[in-house]
């Protein structure tokens, strides 16, 4: 991979730079996007950025554009992504079925904003996470990370194109308006050292009748486009070969599931938390920005003797309910911190049903959980 | 060659697994599907050449799956979005875009002028059948005024689009119209818009005598060809006629035939000095 793409070294930056710039270092070489606060500066930046590596930047005429260009462009065996807050993802979340439904590599970013409806821009909330769950039509499985630093817009961006070009699946970086504009130190290292993952492809000469190119639930190879595969691509219910069934019932159970069945089997290797739990009684849940106020809550709450500890959601989708029950199983209570008025703490409860489960927004939505706020909640509940 | 081993022409462009087809007796897809096919032919083209791209309805199923190469089958009205992505990626691939006027002018009217004002190298092949064919007969935006439908039992209230006027307002490089009565027309002109260097659009009015034909009273396929021919006018003969007699007529011909840039050669040109 060309150095250009890849700015080792030290920098202090800003989250959505950050974002860009793992997205460069991970090979991403096509990039469509439509003006939104506060994402912009994730297309600005690839804009500048992506001609000297040889890859493109376009900017369309609204998001439903900009995620089939995408999806077009990994078609013709590109790296690709877009950046959006939630009014583009509603208006992207039919083609993020078809991505899902033909099995499309993609990287989308989601810089959260205040909503629902045009809301506030500039504000950060945590209100669209069990949207990329949920969002599109129909049964399916995502997956969705969740970056709490700088540093991890970095990491994580690099870590969505991998789980993409692994699965051949969109995957959702949930990034926030903090985090998006909050400038902190970034470690990007040298290129060799950043683990880079490629689609499986289809081999050389052989075309869709002959070998399957869709419905594996250990993925399977994919033929894209200009390589003489002849392949055919629907979203529409279809066979392991790309055929088109619109007729039966039991095609569309085998498309759903095994659609399904391929990121569910390998949930293990997706899923990605953290946890200082060390003598706790009580731990904070958070992720995103809001992780850390939690994690700053821990650390004061410690220093006054409260037995607390935190519990990291790096990823949401697949939704880590095995390592919260173990979590949950080492102390007395949860409190799940998010910037909205509870999505994911009812999946946190699922998870762990014979948990005391509280939950706990900020004081105003949109502004950060104060410290002092967060320990007084922990006190009412600390053993 | 005996009869029994009689294979038509174009057989070899077909996928093998697509045997079957879903368009009604009647349906001009197959006079479309011929002229696609033979224009590449005759240009000494290959099916790899190509990546095929259509959207939603009757006539996105004419290169998928028939056709035996590459093909995007799209969600609706989004087709020639994703064969924006597809070109940036494929730079030295030729793609075509096969959708209907709902897919096109309706649900993706905005791809479309975009894509032609923006004049990034590709062919549009819109297959104008001035109703919802697939759905059972609903308006479309090409449905003339007063006619009733299912979703207008009162009669169309409004105006149709002229699509060729709008894709030449946006700024393609080549336009056209015909309709399936002029096969070897719209064949000759498939060639020249899929040869052109920029957005190259064509309009083919299509027979649908199925949900078109019966509720126009205009009738099976036969006839709705037959008045396809009483009703058009080429563009040269247009030109020398007043607008009160070109009503209810249909103008047919190349309409835009221009250079200028193009987008993805503009883009190549930036990378090459970003990346110097």
């Amino acid at each position: 991979m060309s150095n250009r793409a890849v700015l080792t070294g030290r920098h202090f930056m800003m989250g959505n730079i950050a974002c860009a710039e793992g997205a460069l270092a991970a090979g991403c070489r096509f990039a469509a996007g439509y003006p939104i606060t506060p994402a912009t500066e994730v297309a600005e930046r690839l804009a500048e950025r992506l001609p000297a590596v040889g890859g493109t930047f376009l900017q369309m005429e609204d998001e439903i554009a900009s995620i089939a260009a995408v999806i077009g462009a990994a078609w013709g065996g590109m790296k690709a992504m877009t950046a959006t807050s939630g009014p583009g993802i509603s208006l992207m979340l039919e083609n993020i079925g078809f991505a899902l439904g033909t099995e499309t590599p993609c990287v989308i970013v989601n810089v959260m904003r205040g909503g629902p409806t045009t809301g506030i821009p500039s504000v950060e909330l945590q209100g669209d996470v069990i949207q990329p769950r949920r969002g599109s039509h129909g049964d399916y499985q995502i997956i969705a990370l969740a970056p709490s630093s700088v540093q991890e817009s970095f990491d994580y961006t690099v870590e969505a194109f991998n789980l993409a070009e692994r699965f051949r699946t969109p995957v959702f970086v949930l990034s926030d308006a903090f985090l998006g504009h909050m400038r902190e130190e970034v470690i990007v290292p040298p290129a060799g050292q950043i683990p880079i993952a490629e689609r499986k492809r289809f081999p050389a000469g052989v075309d869709v009748e002959t070998l399957p190119g869709f419905l594996d639930e250990d993925v399977a190879p994919m033929p894209i486009f200009g390589e003489g595969h002849k392949s055919h691509v629907t979203s529409s219910c279809h066979d392991a070969y790309g055929r088109r069934n619109v007729i039966d019932a039991s095609a569309l159970d085998v498309f759903v599931k095994k659609l399904n069945d391929k990121i569910v089997k390998h949930r293990d290797e997706i899923v990605r938390v953290a946890s200082d739990l060390e003598g706790a009684e009580v731990a904070l849940v958070g992720y995103g920005s809001v992780f850390r106020c939690a994690q700053a809550a821990v650390e004061a709450g410690r220093a006054e003797g409260l037995r607390l500890g935190w519990f990291k959601l790096g990823t949401i989708w697949p939704f880590p309910d095995k390592e919260i029950a173990e979590a949950a199983a080492r102390v007395k209570r949860l409190i799940v911190l998010e910037n909205n008025l509870g999505q994911l703490v009812h999946y946190v409860q699922a998870a762990a049903p014979r948990c005391e489960v509280r939950f706990l927004p900020p004081r105003v939505l949109g502004e950060l959980h104060e410290i002092d706020y967060i320990l007084k909640a922990v006190r009412e509940v600390h053993p | 060659m005996s009869l029994t081993t009689f294979e038509h022409p174009l057989a070899k462009y077909i996928r093998p697994s697509a045997k079957k087809t879903a368009n009604c007796p009647g349906c001009g897809n197959g006079i479309l599907a011929q002229g696609i096919l033979r224009a590449i032919e005759g240009l000494g083209l290959a099916l790899d050449d190509f990546v095929f791209v259509s959207g939603i309805g009757c006539a996105a199923w004419i290169p998928s799956p028939s056709f035996f190469a590459d093909v995007l089958h799209t969600t609706h009205g989004r087709p020639i979005a994703f064969a924006t992505g597809i070109k940036a990626a494929l730079p030295h691939k030729r793609v075509m875009v096969v959708s209907g006027d709902g897919d096109l002018t309706a649900i993706g009217g905005n791809h479309l002028i975009h894509a032609a004002r923006r004049n990034i190298a590709m062919t549009v092949i819109c297959v104008n059948n001035g109703i919802y064919g697939m759905t059972g007969g609903q308006v479309a935006p090409t449905t003339p005024l007063g006619l009733t439908t299912v979703t207008t039992p009162f009669g169309n209230a409004e105006n149709p689009f002229d699509i060729s006027e709008l894709v030449k307002g946006a700024g393609a490089s080549f336009v056209a119209r015909w309709t399936t009565y002029h096969p070897r027309q719209m064949e000759k002109t498939i060639k020249k818009a899929i040869q052109k260097k920029g957005f190259a659009f064509v309009e083919v009015l299509s027979q649908c005598p199925v949900e078109f034909g019966r509720k126009t009273g205009i009738g099976n396929s036969v006839q709705m060809l037959e008045w396809y021919k009483a009703k058009s006018v080429t563009l040269a003969r247009a030109q020398g006629m007043q607008p009160e007699e070109l009503r209810d007529r249909i103008v047919v011909g190349e309409f835009v035939d221009v250079d200028k840039p193009e987008l993805i050669e503009t883009l190549a040109a930036i990378r090459a000095k970003a990346m110097a």
